[in-house]
């Protein structure tokens, strides 16, 4: 098969990032850019990938299926993937963040957890 | 109406009353010339009448003489590219062949997309800087009547539909596509009652004047 | 249960919070939002209650309702069917006779104004009794279930555009839903069958702001329907360069080449098929081999051959152009024999003029 012509989206879309950056240090103002959302050929996002690089951190989340959470070489960059329970990929997006909101504890799974601890800790006798 | 049954019935209905009409003007109009029939000459001839016809049907590609083609440059290649593009566009581009093989059974290979665009695109050009010069050129415009203009219309609509429909300009394909194959219908079906009935009696009148130029043995 | 909202919902089956605001993300993807958007997805859902789904299946073949259940489980299609509670679906449920027409009716009165009414199939006209359920013809229970509706989702190329049931001649005067509910706000999920993903996104949108999602001129949600299947195909540089398959096993097809020669209508289809795609995104149509048949355009079964390149005629061309010319060659003999009379009787009229005759004239 002949290879097809790129899209040629990438360049405007490390321009964004870039801008999105600066925004986070000059105001603290975060962005979330959806991947699904354009036009990629298969080949461009495995190069997109590779000039964002791989960064100091690297989290993996299970809740609905597997999270993969991969801070970019360009600190405050985030390559966020979900997939569902199938191991299907659900989605897949760019976040220009101090930490991603998904990695946070929530306030109703600490409650949840709490409460659990604490009717633990009720049937022991220590 | 939406566009999506528009198109069917352009592509059902409206294709069979234009090529009825177009069909069936066609035979009337070679009934007609052919059952006028051209007096017998009972002059001596002095060369082969056809051998003179059949030579000039494709001698008149060409301007005659030098001094013809530097009078009339500008209209000659303007209409050589402008008849070139539409042949091509018509005859050369793959959704019409296959149109061509639906309707009669055969086909044969296209041009790639992107050349019959660029065609299209001279074409266009072509037709309208004609129709600038036949406006602004104090004779022709004078010579000019309705006739001219509807031609000019009827041809220039089917290039510009297609050619918008392929870039899908300006509104939805199908609705551009409906169009473009409306415009060809009114181009069929107006095609034998006017000027552009040329397509064809072109070589039927190269072929009768030399004919008559052979037969005097004129060299044609 | 129904009183639960979605989050307290997806808690007992033990998703976190965590999991919600995943499924948010995914939410926003499905439904084309930008992810700006996220926190109001969530904000939305905290809250959003399990709305009432009443689902009629009319003159169909049960081929959308194939579709949405056996979209991948458990899926985001299915959590999102958990999300809502389908209250009648004649196939699907166990109740039957009179105790699913009360169920029908029990979720009616509970939910008066304020269901979201799933249509799948035609509606006949010709004659009521073509198609009944219950004993009821299928207009009687449209517009008596319509009624109490807050929308209307018509599913499937059927319900949206009378669909197959219609195609020429129409036996049965089928009719699609927005022929006959005008006052209602109706939309239009077509397909033969369409997207599972499609189906439940149009749901998610309305579960989640309440509200139809943006819609094109056939009442289609552009979100999912905004796209043309040609720009979107991996195979469009083949059409550019004119690489055409001739046959469905020829070296063209197995290089991937473009269909549009073996009658794929891409160019006239707008649907997710190419980016979507179907059986959990695995491919859709034309990446399996086959023309795009533009089954979520209206009357798409009158639209001439799946096989026939979009730029033929429909029709028996050849044949009328045998009638065409035989009618010209009929008509041209007799105009042709009309002047040959005209110019013989002129020739007739013709007077001998003598030198003679003209003295006498100017003597007059």
């Amino acid at each position: 098969m002949q290879p097809l012509e790129k899209t040629g989206n990438i360049l405007p879309l490390l321009h964004e990032i870039r801008h999105a950056l600066e925004d986070l240090l000059a105001t603290g103002q975060t962005m979330v850019i959806d991947l699904q959302a354009m036009p990629f050929a298969p080949s461009e996002l495995v190069e997109l990938k590779e000039i964002l690089g791989v960064g100091e951190v690297s989290a993996e989340l299970h809740a609905l299926g597997k999270s993969t959470i991969q801070e970019t070489a360009f600190s405050g960059a985030w390559w966020i993937v979900h997939f569902n329970i199938d191991e299907k990929m659900i989605s897949q997006t760019i976040e220009i963040c101090h930490i991603p909101a998904i990695l946070m504890a929530q306030h109703a799974d600490i409650q949840m957890g709490l409460q659990q601890l604490s009717s633990t800790l009720g049937g022991v006798s220590l | 109406m939406n566009s999506a049954t528009f198109l069917i019935w352009v592509r059902e209905t409206g294709f069979l009353i234009a090529s009825s009409i177009f069909i069936i003007g066609l035979t009337i109009r070679f009934f007609e010339i052919f059952m006028l029939g051209r007096k017998k000459d009972l002059s001596e001839p002095k060369g082969c009448a056809m051998r003179g016809g059949f030579k000039t049907i494709f001698t008149r590609f060409l301007p005659q003489d030098s001094n013809t083609f530097q009078r009339s440059y500008f209209i000659i290649i303007a209409g050589y590219v402008f008849h070139i593009g539409l042949l091509v566009a018509l005859f050369l581009l793959v959704p019409h062949i296959e149109l061509i093989r639906a309707a009669l059974g055969f086909g044969w290979v296209g041009l790639p997309t992107p050349v019959v665009d660029f065609l299209t695109v001279l074409s266009l050009i072509s037709m309208l800087a004609l129709l600038w010069h036949r406006l602004t050129n104090p004779v022709l415009k004078m010579i000019s009547d309705a006739g001219d203009y509807t031609a000019w219309i009827l041809t220039f609509l089917p290039l510009l539909t297609g050619y918008l429909a392929y870039h899908h300009l300006f509104f939805d394909y199908t609705w551009l596509l409906a169009f473009h194959i409306l415009s060809a219908e009114l181009l069929m079906i107006m095609l034998p009652f006017t000027k552009l009935m040329h397509t064809f009696t072109i070589f039927v009148s190269r072929f009768y004047g030399g004919a008559i130029s052979g037969h005097k043995g004129v060299q044609v | 249960m129904n009183q639960l909202s979605l989050e307290e919902r997806l808690r007992l089956h033990g998703v976190s919070r965590r999991g919600f605001l995943k499924f948010c993300a995914a939410t926003a993807s499905l439904m084309a939002l930008s992810p700006a958007m996220i926190p109001r997805i969530a904000a939305a859902l905290e809250n959003a209650k399990r709305p009432s789904v009443i689902w009629l299946s009319f003159q169909e073949c049960t081929g959308c309702t194939e579709s949405i259940t056996r979209s991948h489980s458990p899926s985001l299609e299915s959590l999102i069917f958990d999300a809502i509670s389908l209250d009648y679906h004649h196939t699907l449920q166990v109740a039957s006779g009179d105790a699913a027409e009360h169920a029908r009716e029990q979720a009616m009165k509970d939910n008066w104004g304020k269901y979201i009414l799933v249509v799948d199939g035609s509606i006949p006209l010709g004659n009521k009794g073509f198609s009944t359920i219950a004993g009821i013809s299928n207009v009687d229970m449209l517009i008596e279930t319509a009624k109490g509706a807050a929308a209307i989702v018509a599913v499937g190329s059927c319900a949206a555009f009378g669909g197959l049931p219609k195609a020429n001649p129409n036996p049965t005067g089928a009719v699609s839903i927005d022929m006959i509910i005008k006052d209602k706000p109706i939309i239009n999920v077509p397909g033969c069958p369409p997207i599972p993903v499609v189906m439940t996104g149009v749901l998610a949108h309305f579960l989640t702001f309440g509200t139809l999602p943006e819609l094109d001129h056939l009442k289609r949600p552009k979100a999912f329907y905004g796209q043309n299947i040609h720009d979107r195909c991996y195979r469009r540089p083949f059409y550019e360069r004119g690489q055409f398959a001739e046959t469905f096993d020829d070296e063209g097809a197995k290089k991937g080449w473009c269909l549009f020669k073996l009658g794929c209508k891409g160019p006239t289809t707008y649907n997710a098929c190419a980016t979507t795609k179907w059986n959990g995104g695995v491919s859709f149509p034309i990446e399996s081999g086959h023309g795009c048949l533009g089954c979520s355009e209206p009357n798409f079964w009158d639209a001439g051959s799946f096989y026939a390149p979009l730029s033929t005629p429909i029709g028996h061309v050849a044949q009328n152009a045998g009638y065409a010319l035989a009618a010209g060659a009929l008509a041209g003999a007799a105009i042709g024999f009309a002047n040959k009379q005209k110019s013989s009787q002129a020739i007739e009229k013709h007077e001998e003029i003598t030198v003679n005759d003209l003295i006498k004239g100017e003597t007059k």
